[in-house]
């Protein structure tokens, strides 16, 4: 699956994708593929702060938990309810189930993140581990 | 199939139903004498808290009940049926002889509050185990009170945690190597303790140089399991013990590994300060699919005084007697004093084996070990060479290169009779089988194993997907976790 | 050394294992410990015994346990008589009952026991609302009192007791006052130490108000068969084992927890979920693992890693044997003994908390210290009610009786009629000494 150019990405495998002042958070591709089928999504209520780095959900399997990373600071305006019955959406398109949407605190923080080539070089890095 | 192996073949096994499903109104298998008093209208005495339905709860006959629960025993593996290598849980042979004397009408019908007086019995086993348990360790005094090893763990944490205070600072750290059981984190967490992790070193042991470097007056104490998970003696155990001390420090060891030290060397002779053991482990007592456990906790003299309450005293007129006055307990972990059944039991294990017993058990947990070691040493990779004591941890590395992984061998190995070992733990070796044999295995069963292991080898090479689709002998074939996590159903109900 | 009788292995067997790994002797394989921590001589345990030896033993420790005896005691501990698919649907009907009985949708597969279930209980509701405070009753078990406070000292979670009225139940006014929007839960046992019932229903609308979570624990089970169960309740802490678990001086018992489906994931313990295999074919897995400590480590929602499937097999049996009559009429039969039995106290001395209803226990206070009179009745091989002083001294000579199905109506009279004497005796001293006042 290729990785859209225009989303940002995290090393802890979180996309976003900004217009102005809103963005929309997700995880990546690479990160469905290594957790296996998704069977429960935590995600925080609409209104909640969230930071750059700083947890603000988790996704699991059956056997795993992996916590959710904020690729930048904001609030939650939008939280993708469908997920609480169909978590299985991000297996099947995790580039379009989107998680979050937040209002940007300072949408300069996505211009420390990876691009699509870069983060593709970096999980063929990690793969290859 | 090419491979004719010694395999286990089907046997009865029947279906059977939830009990819910057998039941229906006018069935019953219960029967209470009449009443010696006069009956008593409910509705009077309770008035709106009268209970007037019990919804879906069965009503069957005894001979149903009897089959239902027979059937459903079958479907379970058990060591009584043969070898259960499930690394770290140490599944051994649970003698008979402790069944009997835990049915012995005054200990099965002892109740927590009768008088002391007639707690004599009760009171003394709990004291001859301590003294047992005691001697084993090299500790100085201990509590029986936690209900299971992690609950042991969460007692020797508050323990640490009430020293420290009483030394004026409680600390804020707790080290944990990276091998470590799930509950030593969980357990630190939950008295008050951030974790830091410790990195194991290439022959997977802690790292005294790194250790030297993390530890400050900010740690509290190190949770270590000793052997490790590897099934490792952590050979630099005095020198872990002298850096953790030289800053006020506490070791804790935990004991789930114990049966692999018993008469042979003593953790409170090697610096360890407080350390929890699992009777169910160790001590012989059932794991009953899950518990009922009890981890006793054994500390060191300067801990004593923060045992939790209450404890055996000796009174000056020889009689035994429970102790409340205790200023600097840390409290009580659970209501009583114990899982009672469990100390009548280790107790008779321990008086079954004495001291030459005890060592030779702890002889032959190793040596069994090191004998699985050998016979598949090669056909599956061992990725720590450190020598082996009573448990071995290989890796699916070279059958993962033909797409078949530690959980799917373990899957097949069920097809040959054998509980699966210990899958994916411990987490510092990728693709891990963790196998523990304990003392109960003979040469012949063992031999079974090895030749199972080496076939499955052999198939991975020629059929993967024979392994890849295993088991084919179980009743039920892989069962769907996917949606039992999606969409959980925890209860029956009926069909409407 | 003789041969010992659970070690399957022959001293040819041992030469061939050692010969086979290449090692010398036995001690080869402990080469890693080192030498001066090796324990050269023999552990100080008794010798090895027989196995008649050990049963002889055992039993001697049997009969200086009160072996024969009746007992009146109750509080918190009552005598009431793939390849793990068989353990996993006996937990799956275990859970199923116990949300039968207690009303809520879903149950774990069992915790250690009733007090840390308790304990846990609290712990989860403080997750769920994310508030740091929890009220506890005065008539909750005082030793589950004592274990909340462990579990809660370290969490810096401060615990406020609320007291009880005359007639046992919970000060409802106090709480009122007590309970606010800081409060994550509210734990109340019922029935309760007392052997009172509470209003449950009252009760909760005073922590519903202000977003604080009920939290109830049942330390007999038994009276789930008659009494309506917490429905209002948001956690259930249930103490199973007077469903047929030996009272065994004090453990093993069976804790459980039960909720709302919408608090699972906060819930710990294991559970059991009902799933299909590749066929269709019905079976059953753990499920919802990810809150487990194997998993999510310092993030688990408890350390408990075990549970008590053993004991819980066993109230799964016993439920499933008095079933939906049977459990009905044993807790009947319970509570007919203890009206009975507190009749007949009360012609002789004083049955505290009256004006609420209660299950299988009661409070007689007397005018003697009760644990002189209960080393009378011992006499008799019956143990006394549970005396009160050690708890609750300002209810002076208090005692918490409870009869149970095995109560017989001969051990209540004759330890009515013991405590009638002492009543008795107590009353003609009293008045000797009030007449030797008079003529001095």
């Amino acid at each position: 699956m290729p990785y859209p150019t225009d989303f940002k990405y995290t090393k802890e495998h979180e996309w976003i994708k900004a217009d102005g002042k809103n963005a929309t958070v997700g995880i990546t591709n690479y990160a469905q593929e290594s957790l296996g089928d998704i069977v429960f999504v935590e995600l925080p209520k609409t209104g909640s702060e969230i930071v750059a780095g700083k947890t603000f959900g988790s996704v699991e399997s059956v056997k795993a938990v992996s916590d959710l990373y904020a690729p930048a600071s904001g609030v939650v305006t939008e939280v993708n309810s469908e997920l609480a019955t169909a978590p299985e959406k991000i297996n099947k398109d995790a580039h379009s189930a989107w998680l979050i949407k937040i209002t940007l605190k300072n949408p300069a923080e996505l211009n420390s993140l990876l691009s699509a080539q870069d983060y593709e070089k970096f999980v063929s890095e990690e793969a290859g581990k | 199939m090419k491979h004719v192996t010694r395999k286990a073949t089907r046997h009865v096994n029947q279906n059977e139903g939830l009990i819910f499903e057998k039941s229906s109104p006018g069935k019953a298998a219960w029967k209470l004498p009449p009443l010696d008093v006069p009956d008593v209208d409910p509705s009077k005495l309770l008035g709106s808290a009268e209970r007037k339905d019990l919804g879906q709860m069965p009503e069957v006959s005894e001979i149903e009940i009897i089959r239902h629960f027979t059937r459903l025993s079958t479907w379970n593996y058990a060591i009584d049926l043969g070898m259960y290598p499930l690394g770290s849980c140490t599944m051994k042979y649970n003698p008979r002889v402790n069944e009997v004397v835990a049915r012995l009408e005054g200990l099965a019908n002892g109740h927590p509050y009768q008088p002391e007086r007639v707690s004599q019995g009760a009171l003394r086993i709990m004291q001859v185990l301590s003294e047992c348990l005691i001697e084993i360790t090299g500790m100085d005094a201990i509590t029986l009170q936690p209900a299971a090893g992690a609950h042991g763990e969460l007692t020797g944490l508050l323990m640490v945690r009430a020293y420290q205070q009483s030394k004026g600072n409680p600390r804020k750290k707790i080290l944990i190597p990276d091998s470590a059981h799930g509950t030593n984190p969980a357990t630190a967490a939950m008295v008050g303790y951030d974790v830091e992790k410790m990195q194991s070193n290439a022959r997977g042991m802690v790292d005294v140089v790194a250790l030297t470097a993390q530890m400050n007056e900010e740690v509290a104490a190190l949770m270590l399991t000793n052997p490790n998970t590897l099934g490792v003696f952590e050979q630099e155990i005095h020198k872990i013990a002298e850096v953790m001390h030289a800053k006020g420090g506490l070791l804790y060891m935990d004991g789930a590994n114990m049966n692999a030290l018993v008469g042979k060397v003593r953790p409170g002779d090697f610096g360890v300060d407080v350390m929890h053991l699992n009777l169910h482990k160790t001590f012989s007592t059932p794991h009953g699919g899950g518990g009922p456990g009890s981890g006793p906790v054994a500390v060191k003299k300067m801990l004593e005084p923060f045992l939790p309450k209450p404890v055996v005293i000796t009174k000056p007129d020889g009689t035994l007697a429970f102790e409340y006055n205790r200023p600097q307990s840390v409290g009580r972990v659970r209501a009583f004093y114990g899982n009672f059944g469990m100390f009548v039991r280790a107790l008779a294990y321990t008086l079954a084996n004495g001291p030459d017993g005890l060592r030779q058990t702890t002889e032959d947990a190793v040596l069994n070990a090191n004998y699985i070691r050998k016979g598949l040493e090669g056909i599956y990779d061992l990725p720590y060479s450190t020598p082996t004591m009573h448990e071995v941890v290989f890796s699916d590395k070279l059958q993962a290169k033909k797409g078949v992984k530690t959980m799917h061998i373990a899957k097949r190995l069920i097809d040959y009779g054998f509980h699966p070992y210990t899958t994916a733990f411990p987490l510092i070796v990728p693709g891990a089988l963790m196998i523990e044999p304990t003392e109960s295995e003979s040469k012949e069963e063992m031999d079974l194993f090895i030749e199972a292991m080496r076939s499955i080898a052999a198939e991975v090479e020629e059929d993967p997907q024979l392994v890849l689709d295993a088991p084919h002998s179980t009743r039920v074939s892989r069962l769907d976790e996917v949606a039992a996590a999606r969409k959980p159903v925890l209860r029956w109900k009926p069909a409407s | 050394m003789t041969p010992m009788r659970y070690l399957p292995k022959s001293p040819s067997d041992r030469e061939a294992l050692l010969k086979a790994i290449g090692a010398r002797s036995i001690n080869d394989l402990f080469a890693s410990i080192p030498a001066e921590y090796r324990l050269e001589r023999d552990l100080k345990v008794p010798r090895q015994m027989a196995e008649s030896e050990i049963v002889d033993w055992f039993r001697e420790r049997s009969r200086e346990n009160g072996d024969g005896y009746a007992t009146f005691l109750g509080a918190g501990a009552y005598y009431h008589a793939e390849i793990s698919q068989g353990t996993l649907q006996s937990i799956f009907e275990f859970q199923t009952m116990i949300c039968e009985l207690t009303g809520m949708e879903v149950a774990n597969a069992s915790m250690y026991d009733g007090s840390t279930a308790a304990a846990e209980a609290v712990m989860m509701a403080v997750r769920l609302t994310g508030r740091r405070s929890a009220v506890v009753a005065n008539s909750l078990h005082p030793e589950y009192r004592e274990v909340l406070a462990t579990y809660a000292h370290h969490q810096s979670l401060p615990v406020t007791a609320t007291s009880f009225t005359d007639t046992a139940r919970v000060n409802l006014k106090e709480l009122e006052k007590l309970i606010t929007q800081e409060t994550a839960c509210l734990l109340v046992q019922s029935p309760n130490f007392f052997g009172t019932i509470e209003d449950i229903a009252a009760i909760a609308e005073i922590a519903h108000k202000q977003g604080a979570m009920l939290v109830v624990s049942i330390a007999e089970a038994v009276s789930l068969g008659i009494v309506e169960p917490p429905r209002q309740a948001d956690i259930i802490a249930m103490e199973a084992q007077s469903f047929g678990v030996p009272l065994g001086f004090g453990g093993p018992y069976c804790g459980v927890i039960a909720t709302r489906e919408q608090y699972v994931r906060q819930m710990p313990g294991r559970l059991v979920g009902q799933t299909s295999d590749k066929n269709g074919k019905r079976g059953f897995v753990l499920t919802l693992a990810t809150r487990e400590q194997h998993i999510r480590r310092e993030k688990a929602t408890s350390n408990i890693c075990t549970n008590q499937a053993l004991v819980a097999l066993m109230v799964n049996i016993f439920m499933t044997i008095y079933g939906k009559v049977g459990l009905r009429e044993l807790a009947k039969q319970n509570l007919a003994k203890a009206n009975y039995a507190a009749q007949q106290f009360g012609k002789h001395a004083r049955v505290l908390f009256p004006g609420a209803p209660r299950f299988n226990e009661f409070v007689v206070q007397t005018t003697e210290d009760p644990y002189a009179i209960n080393s009378r009745i011992l006499g008799h091989k019956i143990v006394g009610g549970l005396p009160l002083k050690k708890f609750y001294p300002e209810l002076g000579n208090a005692a918490l009786w409870c009869c149970t199905e095995l109560t017989t109506r001969t051990s209540i009279d004759t330890a009515v009629g013991m405590v009638a004497e002492s009543e008795r005796s107590v009353k003609s001293a009293k008045q000797e000494a009030d007449v030797q006042e008079v003529t001095r």
